[in-house]
């Protein structure tokens, strides 16, 4: 019994089968990569486990809970936060604004308002999110409005938006696409220290071979909307299969 | 101090010193010099320099903080506006139960409108408002007459039964007695200035407008709006649903307009229709896009410079700009007051919308984005990347004191 | 029978205005992406087209007419247009009579010319702002025209007479076999019709059989991809403005004889052209002109006395009533691509 378990999920878009009984069961805890040539259906599943896209057929269940006909500020109380491929922040926000809206999401929902509470009053919301700052060592930064920060602050910044809310499952769709090898770097460095301090299951969908092999516990390989083969990196490396499938026309 | 921030409370004291003073500031010249002309301490005016600061302020926490447009505004305004007359009819000429009224009702239009265009966003968000607000106008001018009198208008007739109306009870607009109308008149030197009640009245109820606002801007709500407005895929995914926030944000914005409608008809017992017109709700977006919309200051600005420039330029005529110029040849002066005539008087509307269009092209902050510019400049700072936010007073000032 | 046959025909005439109007509209947005709030003042300037083709032609000078005498007894001063010195008495007036149909060519060059500027000058440097600034600078802009117009025209509504063979009624209850007098119906109402018909189709047929026109809708369904098959699309789309601009114009020009042009009969149209918009389906041609027919036709049933007497005021807010629930229920449109302007 994982902590995400997808069972039999379908989705067509027309003529094209976009996910073709897909299943996967991520146990808690671990790090799992989903890779699969341009057009394999990684982005469709995750939209599907965040419930932007509702599958024509099929289960998802998170922690126990069905997952499917919920939106995605109810996916993500339960636990679930995503990483965009290109980093979604405030950006008109400072970063400590940044960090304030999650906190405050994950104290209060959507219904607590304080229309007219001073934010200087909300302690314990401002030293939650400082402490995250700190831990991502942007404390620096906080005053900065997040529109003016790099490419690799902004990743920074989501990442820590993600996890000052503590969820169960992070989602990372291609966290490292676009970077310079020396940010890619840092991120899988920043992703290990995360993993190995917070014991965060993660899904990690990735181009990157690089990527993918410093950092995924077990990979599925998907290709034309199924999945080829589920093993650990080392088995995957040698796999006909995915050789032909993925690596033989990526390398 | 009231639950804000020393700076804050500076600036929130500042703005009611001005705010009372307002009748000696705005007749800075003495009666009776050429320049008199433009002096703007009239209570008519000045009554309205609050009222539309009010109704700026609210739509402000609107579209500045949400960046949801609404083209219907007006609506409220005008639901405000017949409350007040309402209560009038029925009770007696005191405003209050009125403008209670006036805030019930039109909170509670809001919230209807309010939960149906806002399952929209965008420029959908901007033609639902428009049309509710164009639909509003039309049965106020048919179907609704019972309650609107139609295309003459709401106002109090001697057979209106006054329920409460005492024998020795003001027949006009007043508050427990102080008749909105009633000013005293000072005279000191050259100068003469108007204290009227019912600038007063106005004025202290846009000031705690203003307050609750800047309340609103400093709160934890204020920045989720902003959220709302910079990103709302990373509100749902940080497990928001932005909706709530917005509507309340809607229905806040829609009672502060139905107040400014309901002052409208506490200062002059009548509401007609054309007040919900979609002209008039775009005149609401110009004031505040040209102060400066997300800005505490902005709205209130651009209701005052929109409200004084239309009294000022429907005063000038063709006899007035003679005068101005005729120190000039005969020719360059004939020249100017050619120039010149189609932009005053009636031709105020055009003025308007140019200046719309002048300031969306050419100044999209506002005056106080124009202004920090220009301050910029004289204190030579560099013009590379002022941080984007859009006033400086705006962001809550960290609090290192915490954690 | 008869009596939904007049009301479908009396929807007709409004329809087609809210199909034309809508037409440009949502050719601007599909293929510019800018929403345009002086569309409305384009419908306007060009019913003022006929208004000023129409003085033009009866600019006129005076003579004194020595046979006859005024009640003081001085020799009568009688206006003659120019046109009628010049081409005589019967192709003169005959001339003068026809200045509605004729301003369709005063108005193509104006309404083109226009809207050329109006792109070239305004619209041009918003392509990239948000859709909020769009509409708030055309908004002011459709202030700017009509405040023009109403300097120079007045605010009075002025009256633009059709040709006298088009002034009286039809009795089209006859034509489709019906008896005398059942369906009368004013001639110039039906040449509107047919003349938005033919306008409807002719920009149709330009967008579908010429190759400029296939350009232009590869543009609106994906921008990106045809600016990469190193096609000028800018340039073209300045044209397609021109032509959503005469359209408007043309529109309003043929409207003049039946509603006195004002100054704001923009600003009306405008706020219903949205509508109608909306409810075709933002960026679709044809849910345009459905829409437009539709609600037209709809506007007219609802003012029918039955239905007034059922539900008093639908007549005034029925086209508001349908975009509401339309946009809630089918926030695409009734034809509406996937995609344009959703998050």
């Amino acid at each position: 019994m994982g902590i995400l378990e997808v069972t039999n999920v379908n989705k067509r878009f027309g003529g094209l089968q976009a996910l073709g009984d897909v299943n996967l069961d991520i146990p808690a805890g671990t790090v799992h990569a989903i890779i699969g040539p341009n057009g394999a259906g990684k982005s469709t599943l995750l939209n599907v486990l965040v419930g932007k896209l509702i599958p024509d057929t099929g289960t998802v269940m998170f922690d126990g809970k069905p997952v499917l006909g919920r939106k995605p500020y109810e996916i993500n109380q339960m636990g679930i936060s995503r990483v965009f491929q290109t980093p979604e922040i405030f950006s008109d926000l400072t970063v400590f604004e940044n960090m304030l809206i999650p906190c405050f999401a994950k104290r209060d929902g959507s219904f607590r308002m304080h229309a007219l509470e001073s934010m200087a009053r909300e302690k314990d919301i401002i030293g939650k999110a400082e402490h995250m700052l700190s831990d991502v060592n942007m404390i620096d930064k906080r005053n900065m409005v997040a529109s003016s920060l790099s490419r690799g602050d902004k990743r920074r910044l989501e990442m820590a938006m993600c996890l000052v809310q503590e969820p169960k499952l992070l989602l990372l769709d291609e966290p490292t696409a676009g970077m310079a090898r020396a940010d890619t770097n840092n991120t899988i460095e920043l992703l290990k220290e995360i993993h190995a301090s917070r014991e965060i299951t993660m899904v990690i969908i990735e181009h990157d071979m690089h990527v993918v092999f410093s950092l995924a516990k077990r990979i599925t390989v998907l290709a034309q909307g199924t999945p080829l083969v589920e093993d650990t990196p080392e088995n995957i490396k040698g796999h006909p299969k995915v050789k032909e499938a993925y690596l033989g026309e990526a390398a | 101090m009231l639950g804000l921030s020393k700076k804050d409370t500076f600036f929130f004291l500042f703005v009611v010193f001005l705010t009372m003073a307002t009748p000696i500031i705005l007749q800075p010249f003495p009666e009776g010099s050429a320049l008199a002309q433009f002096n703007a301490g009239y209570p008519d005016l000045m009554q309205r320099f609050a009222i539309y600061g009010i109704f700026a302020i609210g739509f402000n926490i609107l579209f500045g903080l949400t960046g949801y447009l609404s083209f219907g505004h007006a609506a409220f305004l005008g639901v405000g506006s017949y409350s007040v007359v309402w209560m009038y009819k029925l009770l007696n000429y005191n405003v209050v139960p009125g403008l209670v009224l006036a805030i019930i009702t039109s909170g509670l239009f809001a919230l209807l409108i309010g939960y149906i265009s806002l399952r929209r966003s965008g420029i959908y968000f901007s033609i639902l408002t428009l049309a509710f607000a164009q639909m509003s106008f039309n049965l106020a001018y048919s179907v609704l007459t019972p309650l609107t009198n139609g295309e003459t208008g709401l106002q109090v007739y001697n057979d209106d039964p006054q329920i409460l109306l005492g024998a020795n009870h003001p027949l006009g607009p007043h508050f427990f007695g102080i008749v909105m109308q009633d000013s005293a008149k000072i005279n000191v030197g050259g100068w003469q200035w108007t204290f009227n009640n019912g600038y007063y009245f106005c004025a202290i109820i846009a000031v705690i407008a203003f307050y609750l606002s800047l309340r609103i801007f400093r709160s934890p709500f204020g920045t989720m709006l902003r959220a709302i407005k910079t990103n709302q895929t990373r509100m749902n995914y940080t497990g928001l649903n932005p909706r709530p926030y917005t509507l309340a944000a809607f229905v806040i914005s829609g009672m502060y307009a139905g107040l400014a409608g309901g002052l409208l008809a506490a200062m002059d017992p009548l509401a007609g229709a054309e007040r919900m017109q979609w002209t008039a709700s775009g005149e609401v977006v110009l004031m505040t896009i040209l102060g400066g919309a997300g800005t505490l200051m902005g709205p209130v600005l651009g209701a005052g410079f929109i409200k004084y420039f239309e009294n000022i330029f429907s005063k000038i005529n063709d006899g007035i700009l003679h005068h101005w110029f005729s120190a000039l040849p005969d020719g360059v002066e004939e020249f100017l007051v050619f120039i010149f005539h189609p932009f005053i008087g009636k031709g105020w509307s055009l003025t308007l919308g140019l200046l719309f269009m002048l300031v969306v092209i050419f100044l999209p902050g506002g005056l106080i984005e124009g202004g920090r510019r220009l301050g910029n400049l004289f204190t030579g700072k560099s013009r590379k990347p002022t941080t984007p936010a859009k006033d400086p007073e705006h962001h809550p000032k960290p609090a290192p004191h915490v954690a | 029978m008869d009596a939904l046959i007049l009301q479908i025909l009396n929807g007709l005439d409004k329809g087609s205005a809210y199909a034309l109007i809508a037409l440009g509209l949502t050719l601007i947005f599909g293929t510019l992406g800018v929403v345009n709030f002086a569309h409305g003042a384009l419908f306007m300037i060009g019913a003022f087209c006929a208004v000023t083709l129409q003085r033009i032609l009866t600019l006129s000078y005076t003579v004194e007419d020595p046979t006859r005498t005024d009640f003081l007894g001085n020799p009568l001063k009688v206006d003659t247009p120019y046109v009628v010195h010049w081409f005589g008495d019967s192709i003169g007036h005959g001339i003068i009579e026809w200045a509605v149909p004729l301003a369709i060519l005063f108005a193509i060059p104006v309404m083109l010319l226009l809207g050329y500027a109006m792109e070239r000058g305004l619209i041009k440097h918003f392509y990239k702002r948000p859709h909020a600034d769009q509409i708030l600078v055309t908004f002011g802009l459709a202030i700017v025209l009509q405040e023009i117009i109403k300097l120079f025209y007045g605010a009075n509504p002025i009256p633009t007479p059709a040709p006298d063979a088009f002034k009286g009624s039809i009795d089209f209850g006859v034509m489709i076999g019906f008896a005398a007098n059942a369906i009368i119906y004013p001639a110039w109402r039906l040449v509107y019709f047919l003349f938005a018909t033919v306008i409807i189709g002719a920009v149709f047929a330009f967008l579908q059989f010429t190759t400029f026109g296939m350009v232009v809708r590869a543009g609106m369904a994906d921008r990106e991809t045809v600016g990469l098959l190193g096609i000028n699309i800018d340039k073209r789309f300045t044209i397609m403005f021109g032509i959503a601009a005469a359209v408007a114009g043309l529109a309003g020009v043929m409207y003049a004889p039946i509603n006195s042009p004002n100054y704001h009969m923009g600003m009306d149209f405008l706020v219903l052209s949205f509508v109608v918009v909306v409810v075709g389906g933002m960026g679709s041609l044809p849910g345009a002109v459905l829409a437009g027919f539709l609600l037209g036709v709809l506007e007219s049933f609802a003012s029918m006395n039955e239905v007034k007497s059922l539900l008093p005021g639908i007549d005034q807010i029925i086209i508001y009533l349908v975009a509401i629930i339309i946009l809630l229920t089918r926030p695409r449109g009734l034809m509406g691509r996937k995609g344009v302007m959703e998050e």
